[in-house]
């Protein structure tokens, strides 16, 4: 039977079906950094089970010498190392694909496809021979396997063998016991499972050049440094998938650059609490008392804190949340991506309350959007949130590197100094003196005889005192809605990028839908159907926002979660005819494909041709 | 009512203390408790303490959860900031602002509903973790501002002011605070203000975790008969333990040697703590013993009062965390900031 096989060089999927906890994930990413350090652009993401040990994981790796960074969608090479999910893992492979597979247990034919190229190794059966202690022979088995991919896919030796003499940098014997199983990989490899005897691997990486100065990163270490050069000090948190590597990143990055030299006595606090109500009610304390405190959680924990966050919005107290988002509702999806908490994070806590969000859509982002969240909260005075997700959280991405101008300062918004309350400035916790809705507020501890007031999450006039009174409510509430907009002020705008022929289409995306979105673009355009492209970085929506969308006939809004959270931001807080929004939905849990909204787009594309919107009339 | 402003005339008589403040200038609004509410005496003691202690009121953060006992943080201490938090969460709020400036006094004032129901977690996690603080518990077994259910302190066989017998036993935040490790552990009694004064004092001078249960009846919904805290009730049944005489050793030179039955006990800031033993076999610096105690005069019926535990030496969270002496929210960007050279190293390490 003759057979297309898929041939391409520096542009493929690959991915690995593993069990947990079988020491998978360490060689997994060998295979991508090798690619990576041979210049050509990789995007792995870990599918991950909520287990330590025999609940099936999968790593998918893109390789794209173009440099897409979303996933693609299919799977051109399968690396079936878990029998559990045998069945499935072998259906999802492309036709004219390949299935790389343990040999050791022979398989009926039926349990193969036709369609694909199958390479056979029997790696139990060399590890068991290769090796005595049982340990060695699981962990060496990965080794062994990406020895025989590197020689089949032609990955630079050189290349892996200087990556693993860093991982294993001092531990001698390890590192020769790896570059053994490597090369004894590669042996088998060359020797049986090329021409010719056997037909090889069709998928080939070639040497390039255009990662370029980019960093391979994961969004939590990246919003925890983010948090340390945005000068947080006080951190309080309750571990939670998948955020918890926050924390830990904040713990590690701190030990290594806040500690004073002299005395090695540590500049910030962290507290791991006893719940998330707890870990929010000390970064409210915190804040409140003029430190710079977050906490990092997701959906789950946001739930726990909202009554927390209804006082923060209320007394006006800064905090900053890292929402790391998984697959909700209740534990929902725990190890699984989504963006489904953008509603419940809006409007956190019960009564009239609205947030600030930053939608960082890569690991760079999560750097500048935590430390620039920091600054948001202390002049906004405010919760604000950094709404990442799993997919950028915990997984390695290639981004451009991190960047800091030392000439940039804190903005610790306003708050007043002894000085100018001994200078007679008639302070008025809530009161509005410069018309832009923001306060003034004093620390305790600040003046002997001037600027205390009592903090409270009960109705007060301006001046702090407790009130009953309507209008000192409706007063208040409205300066908080001025406050808000004077947020959309400040938050980062939209970054728009218009279509390379004139179009009244537009879509919206945000987060980590923004790489697979990219690709997807460059792939309409292909087919002739052009796009304005609005990336939302920013809730309160900036005035760019509402222009965007006046100015097209259809939006597309394209999202990871079931109700459409950010059309019905759109809808509700720009009042857009819901109609002009599209919605472009993906929430299996799994990060969003370009092909699924490349199709998705199609299909809507086609559909408005035959039956065009008909114009609104003046009624 | 809170939003009727005292009048701020001061007797030209009223003595100054040595930071140079009359009693009035530890004075709050005016309460809105019902009249001959035991909270009131508490805080008549605390303005008193912090008078007596030379405190300069601006340098006391103080906080509370909600309910009755959370409200009188506006009725003392005015020129002090204060923090009206969320129901039951105080310690966590507390603990954030401890953290923040480590300079100055935190005073969390809490209730029975608020510590023992709601919040006994936090209250819990609080004092295991040594925070810097003085808690006070105005405990009346009773939730006042929703009219008289009982709360989570309220002794079984007590009865309710409509007659309801309580079935369920106590939680003795006195006991928690033994076991979690809080360093200073005290219960008083509203209705003694000779005694509840010092031990104020002796808490605000400890350098760790410091709990002072106050048993403070709510005349208006658990001061009758066949009620376990009533003013009555408690006055037969108090059974004081020790009685702190506070002396400040640092400023005073103390001639006359201490009588046998007087303990001193230096505290963190140099203070020293004089410790009249009222009860044989007390030792106030031995916690199983204090544990022992407090559950056996339980068991008789009686409550024991006065300074149960004392560690002369606590570490707070701070020593822990092993922070910088400066308070972390004056630190500016020099020191937080680790700049742009160290972050292009970071770079280099992620390539």
């Amino acid at each position: 039977m003759s057979m297309h096989r898929i041939e391409a060089v520096n542009d493929f999927v690959v991915k690995f079906a593993n069990v947990n906890g079988s020491g998978s994930a360490s060689a997994n990413e060998l295979f991508a950094k090798a690619i990576l350090r041979t210049g050509v652009p990789v995007s792995p993401r870990n599918i991950f089970p909520s287990n330590i040990q025999g609940l099936p994981t999968w790593y998918e790796v893109r390789v794209s010498q173009e440099g897409w960074l979303g996933r693609r969608g299919g799977v051109d090479m399968m690396v079936a190392m878990n029998p559990q999910t045998w069945e499935r893992d072998v259906a999802e492979i492309e036709p004219g694909g390949y299935l790389f597979y343990d040999s050791t247990r022979p398989l009926p034919e039926s349990a193969f496809r036709r369609d694909i190229t199958v390479i056979g190794m029997p790696v139990t059966a060399i590890c068991n021979a290769t090796y005595e202690d049982p340990r060695q022979r699981t962990l060496f088995k990965n080794i062994m396997v990406l020895g025989a991919l590197s020689a089949l896919m032609d990955i630079d030796a050189q290349v892996l063998e200087q990556l693993l003499a860093e991982q294993y940098k001092g531990k001698e014997r390890l590192l020769e016991s790896n570059l053994r199983a490597l090369q004894a990989g590669r042996g088998f490899a060359k020797d049986h499972l090329q021409p010719p005897r056997h037909p090889g691997i069709g998928l080939k990486v070639r040497r390039a050049d255009t990662v370029g100065e980019r960093i391979f990163v994961d969004g939590n270490s990246a919003a925890a440094l983010g948090c340390v050069y945005g000068g947080a000090t006080v951190c309080a948190w309750y571990p939670l998938t998948p955020s918890t590597s926050t924390a830990e990143a904040f713990t590690s990055w701190c030990g290594k650059l806040r500690r004073d030299p002299e005395t090695g006595q540590a500049r910030y606090a962290i507290v791991q609490a006893e719940d998330e109500i707890a870990a929010i009610g000390i970064v409210t304390g915190a804040g409140w008392n003029g430190a710079r405190a977050f906490t990092a959680t997701s959906g789950p924990g946001v739930s726990l804190m909202t009554e927390f966050i209804g006082l923060a919005y209320f007394a006006e107290i800064p905090v900053t949340i890292i929402n790391v988002q998984r697959g909700g509702p209740s534990t929902g999806m725990p190890t699984r991506t989504q963006q489904a908490d953008l509603l419940s994070c809006a409007y956190a806590s019960h009564g009239d309350t609205k947030h600030v969000m930053l939608l960082p859509q890569d690991p760079a982002e999560c750097f500048e959007h935590a430390a620039a969240a920091l600054d948001l909260a202390d002049r906004l005075q405010t919760p604000v949130f950094v709404m990442t997700d799993l997919d950028i959280g915990m997984n390695q991405r290639l981004c451009k590197p991190f960047a800091w101008d030392d000439a940039r300062r804190m903005d610790r918004g306003k708050v007043l100094s002894a000085e100018q309350l001994e200078a007679g400035f008639d302070f008025g916790r809530y009161k509005d003196v410069d018309g832009d809705g923001i306060p003034w507020r004093t620390l305790p501890g600040t003046h002997p005889s001037k600027g205390s007031y009592f903090t409270r999450g009960t109705t007060r006039n301006a001046y702090a005192v407790y009130s009953e009174a309507g209008s000192d409510y409706v007063d208040n509430v409205q300066r908080l809605l001025k406050k808000f907009a004077t947020a959309a002020t400040i938050v980062p705008p939209p970054e728009i990028t218009a279509a390379q022929k004139q179009t009244r289409l537009g879509v919206a995306y945000f987060g980590s839908t923004a790489p697979a979105m990219e690709e997807a673009l460059a792939r309409l355009a292909a087919q002739g159907i052009h796009l304005d492209a609005m990336r939302l970085k920013a809730f309160p929506f900036p005035q760019a926002v509402a222009d965007f969308v006046d100015t097209h006939d259809h939006v597309f809004v394209v999202e990871q979660n079931r109700d459409a959270q950010m059309r019905a931001l759109l809808m509700g807080e720009l009042e857009v005819d819901p109609e002009r929004l599209i919605r472009v939905l993906h929430y299996d849990g799994t990060p969003i494909t370009a092909r699924f909204i490349t199709e998705a787009i199609v299909e809507h594309v086609h559909a408005l041709a035959v039956a065009p919107r008909r114009e609104r009339t003046s009624s | 009512m809170t939003y009727i402003a005292k009048p701020r005339l001061h007797h030209p008589t009223l003595t100054r203390n040595k930071v140079g403040y009359t009693r009035r200038d530890y004075e709050g609004k005016v309460s809105t408790l019902c009249a001959g509410c035991g909270h009131d005496s508490v805080s008549a003691a605390i303005v008193q303490a912090c008078w007596e202690l030379d405190i300069a009121p601006h340098r006391v953060a103080k906080l509370s959860g909600i309910g009755c006992s959370s409200k009188t943080p506006d009725y003392f201490l005015g020129a002090s900031h204060g923090f009206n938090t969320v129901h039951g969460r105080m310690p966590s709020v507390l603990t954030g602002a401890a953290l923040a400036n480590r300079e100055l006094l935190y005073l969390g004032i809490s209730g029975d509903g608020d510590s023992a129901s709601i919040g006994l977690g936090q209250f819990a996690h609080a004092m295991r973790r040594g925070v810097r603080m003085v808690y006070i518990v105005e405990n009346n077994g009773v939730y006042g501002l929703t009219k008289g259910q009982f709360s989570a302190t309220a002794d079984r066989g007590s009865q309710s002011k409509k007659g309801v017998v309580n079935a369920e036993n106590p939680v003795d935040l006195v006991s928690m605070a033994l076991q979690l490790g809080a360093t200073f552990v005290a219960r008083g009694f509203s209705g003694d203000k000779a005694q509840l004064v010092p031990l104020i004092k002796g808490a605000m001078a400890h350098g760790g975790a410091a709990f002072l249960d106050v048993i403070s009846p709510c005349v208006a919904f658990n001061n009758h008969a066949g009620s376990t805290r009533s003013y009555d009730h408690v006055r037969a049944h108090n059974e004081a333990v020790g009685r702190i005489d506070f002396i400040d050793l640092a400023k005073e030179v103390i001639a006359a040697p201490a009588p046998d039955e007087v303990l001193e006990l230096p505290q963190a800031d140099g203070s020293v703590m004089r410790l009249r033993k009222l009860h044989e076999g007390y030792d106030p610096s031995d916690r199983r013993a204090a544990m022992n105690l407090v559950q056996q005069l339980a068991e008789q019926g009686e409550i024991a009062t006065g300074l149960l535990y004392v560690d002369p030496r606590p570490r707070d969270l701070h020593a822990a965390l092993n922070t910088v002496q400066q308070p972390l929210n004056a630190l500016q960007d020099e020191a937080l900031c680790p700049g742009r050279e160290a972050l292009e190293r970071i770079n280099a390490g992620l390539r």
